[in-house]
């Protein structure tokens, strides 16, 4: 599904990925984690064809991605920050991103789930922040693409809409997708990932499922394994 | 006695030529013509009519009219020669060689293939349909050397080119009571030439060149040391000096038009107490050229689009009392180029969209510019040095940008109308480039609130907030 | 590429600050022409206008939306779309829009004036001509300045700086030196320099409407041709021309190397 060899980027002095390799096969759920600085949001937007590397090669469902835009049509992507044109309605800007992308009839499904019916004719401008997350996961989730990109799923949200997230995730692994994660929430990560991928100083430190993890650093839990490995390291 | 309208006169004679007044059963028919035609001439070069002429015309007085003629010009025993390809006397010249003093000459339509006539005696060379006297580029075609002279509906062609000689169309020497009018004048050097000549007219003449360069044309119409002559209604186009005058006074220019001229479209050397009245100056090297003279009129004239280099609407040069007023200078690249003029009186006058509006090139003083609308112009006065013995008053600037509070009508600040860039640009011909840049806008604006390079006192104390509507007719 | 300038002239269109522009030349063109009931000097009046505040709207508001849209671009960026329609589509989004303020702003009412009728129209076409072309480059060189600059205030600074250096400055040291070196031959020298920077270039095209009675007094040979014929208009259209690609062809080169 996806294919990275030695990926290098720089900002400015900054080294953030350093020979990076890495390959992801189809199917599962995938978390990327690391410090802060580590390269984990680099690495998506690496991904998604927004940050150039300096150097290296990435391939995505078997096609290289460098300047390419096509291959986006294969994923669905959850940015950061949900921060869209102010003055869009939600109901705009989901036609606008149909528009853009192709047909789709999953939004509504999406949005009777997410309960945004009312918000429908609301800007953007004028939503809090888990509502416009919310918004943001229905324009990720209403195209049914093979990889699924998510970075940092979770803030904003009320419980109930964690749960239905969690859900959605687990329905679309089922489908056979690949699902990529980012997150902060150690829980969320340990309750809902396949496999680990640990990204230290700009590679790829750990991959592989979290009991492999707890093996590797002798932590009897998932939190502390984690914790250890940046003790160790920045020891 | 009654005073009557020349115009009636014009159309009298008008049928009498053409034969409308065939009652007149009289071997010498002519004779009588002459002799109408005579009095009737009498009669507008004094202004009046002796007779009435409109009591003459009624065919019931038949006898009356005739007793009249008759006694007129039993005095005065001339005749008409007739001349054309069938008539007896088949060229102007044998008719010119048998005429005497108060004879008539009239030629037939038809080409005429002749230069060098002479007019030695007064007479009326008068031409039907416009016969055509072809020169060959012999030289002169006629020249005049008596008084009471008439010219009269010739068109005249190839004039001779020389580069030593002025050969000229029609050149009238030492005469006095000219009439020159309705010729049609072509492929000349000179057109009408006059040369220490006075008294006369030059009328309804339509002169065109083919003029291109200054050294190889000749003007249309010269006058050299002459006085007391009347210049109307000519047409003069593509030679080198549209109306050119030296050492001539008391000369009246009036309703020509004078347009495409190489050099000038009206040029004065050294010529005094002359006026230039409703005349139009279009798309000549300059519009008028005055130099060297004197109390000249100039009024009502319409001076556009004298394009170039070198070029203005009108140029002054040592030019002392005269009055510009109620002109139009529209698009020239100069509207007037002034140098060593004083005691002029500019009034009424518009300056519309031209590059100058007037460019004082120095040593002028006590001249007075009041009155009149400067609209669009690129710059409205271009001045040299810093002492200004002149004086703007109440005209209308239309970059004008001061306010009115008390509602008056006038600006309550003065205007200046000389700005810095106009200075940079005489010293920096290419800088014209800049003009209207906001860089400019603001160095003449400095300039404006604190003259260093302008002259402080150069200014219009009072001027206009509306444009002024001219009473013209 | 369509669908972007779309939804970017579409955005722009609901932002207040399209209003505030059309509202601004619109009550210029009415204070002009009714005050003052002199269409030529309303010409006039506007060309100053034009060649001093459309570059610099343009350049203003191409770095300010730029970086106000930046979310919207970052969401777009990764949507299967191509870079370069990106931010063309949002280039001519904005310039399109300006520049529609600005015909509309200024055109109802002359319309309304009665500018059919007068002989004026030629020249305020050319005005409006004009307007538009600096509207396009500006919006170009603003949106190569944010692109160049993440930080937003080094953006504006870049940005008014740029303005001030095209309106005021060049033509500042273009003058001195056309004084410094007068004693050669200058004529070459300055219809170059005019050709460089895009003010000047839209002043002389105005100029050649304008002043031509007192550009044509001018001795030179060069000067001549350039403004005795349709040649320099001619030249003039395409060097604008020139400086709107140059700086869309930054863009997409930009674009592409660019991080997000």
């Amino acid at each position: 599904m996806i294919e990275i060899k030695n990926l290098h980027k720089k900002f400015g002095k900054n080294q953030v990925l350093s020979g990076l390799d890495l390959e992801i096969g189809e199917g599962g759920i995938f978390a990327v984690l690391g410090p802060n600085g580590s390269g984990k949001t680099t690495l998506i937007k690496c991904l998604l064809g927004m940050v150039i590397p300096d150097k290296g090669t990435i391939s995505v469902l078997g096609e290289n991605i460098k300047n390419s835009s096509d291959y986006r049509h294969r994923i669905d992507y959850l940015p950061q920050i949900a921060n869209f044109p102010t003055n869009l309605k939600v109901k705009e800007l989901i036609t606008m991103i149909k528009d853009l992308r192709g047909k789709t009839d999953l939004d509504k499904e999406l949005i009777s789930l997410f309960k945004l019916e009312p918000f429908l004719d609301k800007k953007l401008g004028n939503l809090s922040g888990g509502t416009k997350q919310k918004v943001n996961l229905v324009l990720t989730f209403m195209f049914d693409s093979p990889l699924v990109i998510l970075d940092e799923p979770t803030s904003g949200l009320d419980p109930i809409s964690l749960i239905r997230l969690k859900k959605l995730i687990q329905a679309e692994k089922a489908k056979g997708k690949t699902v990529l994660i980012t997150s902060h929430i150690m829980s969320f990560v340990e309750e809902i990932s396949d496999e680990i991928v640990f990204l230290l100083e700009g590679k790829i430190y750990f991959k592989g499922s979290i009991s492999e993890l707890k093996n590797k650093t002798n932590q009897p839990d998932f939190e502390h394994a984690i914790a250890s490995i940046l003790t160790d390291n920045h020891a | 006695m009654v005073k009557i309208p020349s115009i009636l006169a014009e159309v009298f004679l008008l049928n009498l030529f053409s034969g409308r007044f065939n009652f007149i059963e009289f071997k010498s028919l002519n004779f009588i013509k002459i002799c109408i035609f005579k009095l009737y001439f009498i009669s507008r070069e004094n202004d009046l009519a002796l007779i009435n002429f409109d009591f003459i015309l009624k065919k019931k007085h038949n006898t009356f009219f005739f007793i009249i003629a008759l006694l007129f010009c039993t005095s005065v025993w001339t005749q008409t020669t007739t001349v054309c390809a069938s008539c007896d006397i088949t060229t102007i010249h044998e008719a010119l060689q048998q005429a005497s003093d108060g004879d008539t000459i009239l030629v037939k339509k038809g080409i005429y293939k002749e230069a060098n006539l002479k007019v030695n005696n007064s007479i009326t060379l008068i031409g039907e349909d416009f016969p055509i006297i072809d020169g060959e580029e012999k030289g002169e075609v006629i020249t005049i050397g008596a008084d009471n002279v008439t010219l009269d509906g010739f068109k005249i062609i190839n004039v001779g080119v020389s580069y030593t000689t002025d050969y000229a169309a029609v050149r009238v020497v030492n005469s006095e009571g000219f009439i020159i009018q309705n010729l049609e004048l072509e492929k000349l050097f000179f057109g009408i030439y006059l040369q220490k000549s006075k008294n006369g007219k030059v009328l309804n003449n339509k002169v065109k060149g083919e003029a291109v360069t200054e050294f190889n044309s000749g003007n249309a119409i010269h006058l050299w040391y002459c006085k007391d002559v009347e210049v109307r209604g000519n047409d003069v186009r593509k030679v080198r000096d549209g109306i050119y005058l030296e050492f001539s006074d008391n000369i009246s220019i009036i309703d020509n038009f004078s347009k495409n001229n190489i050099r000038y479209g009206l040029h004065f050397m050294f010529s005094n107490k002359n006026t230039v009245i409703n005349n139009v100056f279009e798309t000549n090297g300059a519009g008028i050229a005055l130099m060297f003279s004197k109390f000249m009129e100039v009024e009502n004239n319409i001076i556009t689009k004298n394009w170039g280099t070198a070029s203005y609407g009108l140029l002054l040069k040592e030019v002392n009392d005269a009055n510009l007023i109620n002109n139009h200078f529209i698009e020239n690249t100069v509207g007037i180029t002034v140098e060593g003029s004083n005691r002029l009186v500019y009034s009424n006058n518009d300056f519309i969209s031209n590059g100058y509006a007037i460019r004082v090139k120095g040593a002028c003083y006590e001249n007075q510019i009041i009155d009149n609308n400067f609209l669009y112009n690129s710059f409205d006065i271009s001045y040299n040095g810093r002492i200004n013995d002149n004086k703007f008053n109440n005209n209308f600037w239309s970059n004008y940008t001061g306010y009115d509070l008390d509602k008056d009508g006038i600006g309550d600040v003065p205007y200046r109308p000389v700005k810095l860039f106009s200075y940079i640009v005489n010293k920096t011909p290419e800088t014209i480039i800049l003009l209207r840049s906001l860089f400019i806008d603001l160095i003449d604006f400095s300039e404006k609130v604190s003259p260093v390079f302008t002259p402080d006192d150069l200014m219009d104390e009072n001027p206009r907030m509306k444009r002024i509507e001219h009473d013209r007719n | 590429m369509l669908k972007i300038l779309k939804y970017s002239f579409y955005d722009l269109m609901r932002s207040r600050w399209s209003y505030v522009y059309f509202a601004f030349y619109l009550l210029l063109g009415v204070v002009l022409l009714f005050l003052n009931n002199d269409l030529s000097k309303a010409v006039i009046t506007l060309m100053n206008v034009i060649i001093v505040l459309v570059p610099l709207i343009g350049t203003i508001f191409g770095v300010m939306y730029y970086y106000n849209s930046k979310e919207f671009t970052e969401l777009l960026l990764a949507q299967p779309l191509k870079r370069s329609s990106i931010f063309l589509g949002q280039y001519l989004g904005v310039a399109i829009s300006l520049s529609m303020s600005l015909i509309l702003g200024l055109g109802i009412p002359f319309i309304f004036y009665g500018l059919f009728k007068s002989n004026a129209i030629w020249d305020f076409s050319l005005l409006l001509i004009t307007g538009t072309f600096l509207t396009f480059i500006f919006t170009a060189l603003a949106f190569n300045i944010a692109l160049s600059n993440e930080n937003r205030i080094k953006g504006f600074g870049y940005a008014i700086l740029l303005w001030l250096f095209l309106a005021i400055i060049y033509d500042g040291i273009f003058l001195m030196s056309l004084v410094i070196f007068e004693d050669y031959p200058l004529d070459k020298l300055s219809l170059i320099g005019t050709m460089l920077n895009p003010i000047d270039l839209s002043r002389t095209l105005i100029l050649l409407k304008l002043d031509i009675s007192a550009l044509l007094g001018y001795t030179g040979a060069v000067f001549k041709q350039f403004f005795g014929t349709n040649f320099g208009l001619i030249v003039s259209i395409s060097m604008l021309t020139i400086w709107i690609i140059m700086p869309v062809l930054r863009i997409i080169f930009k674009a592409k190397k660019k991080d997000f």
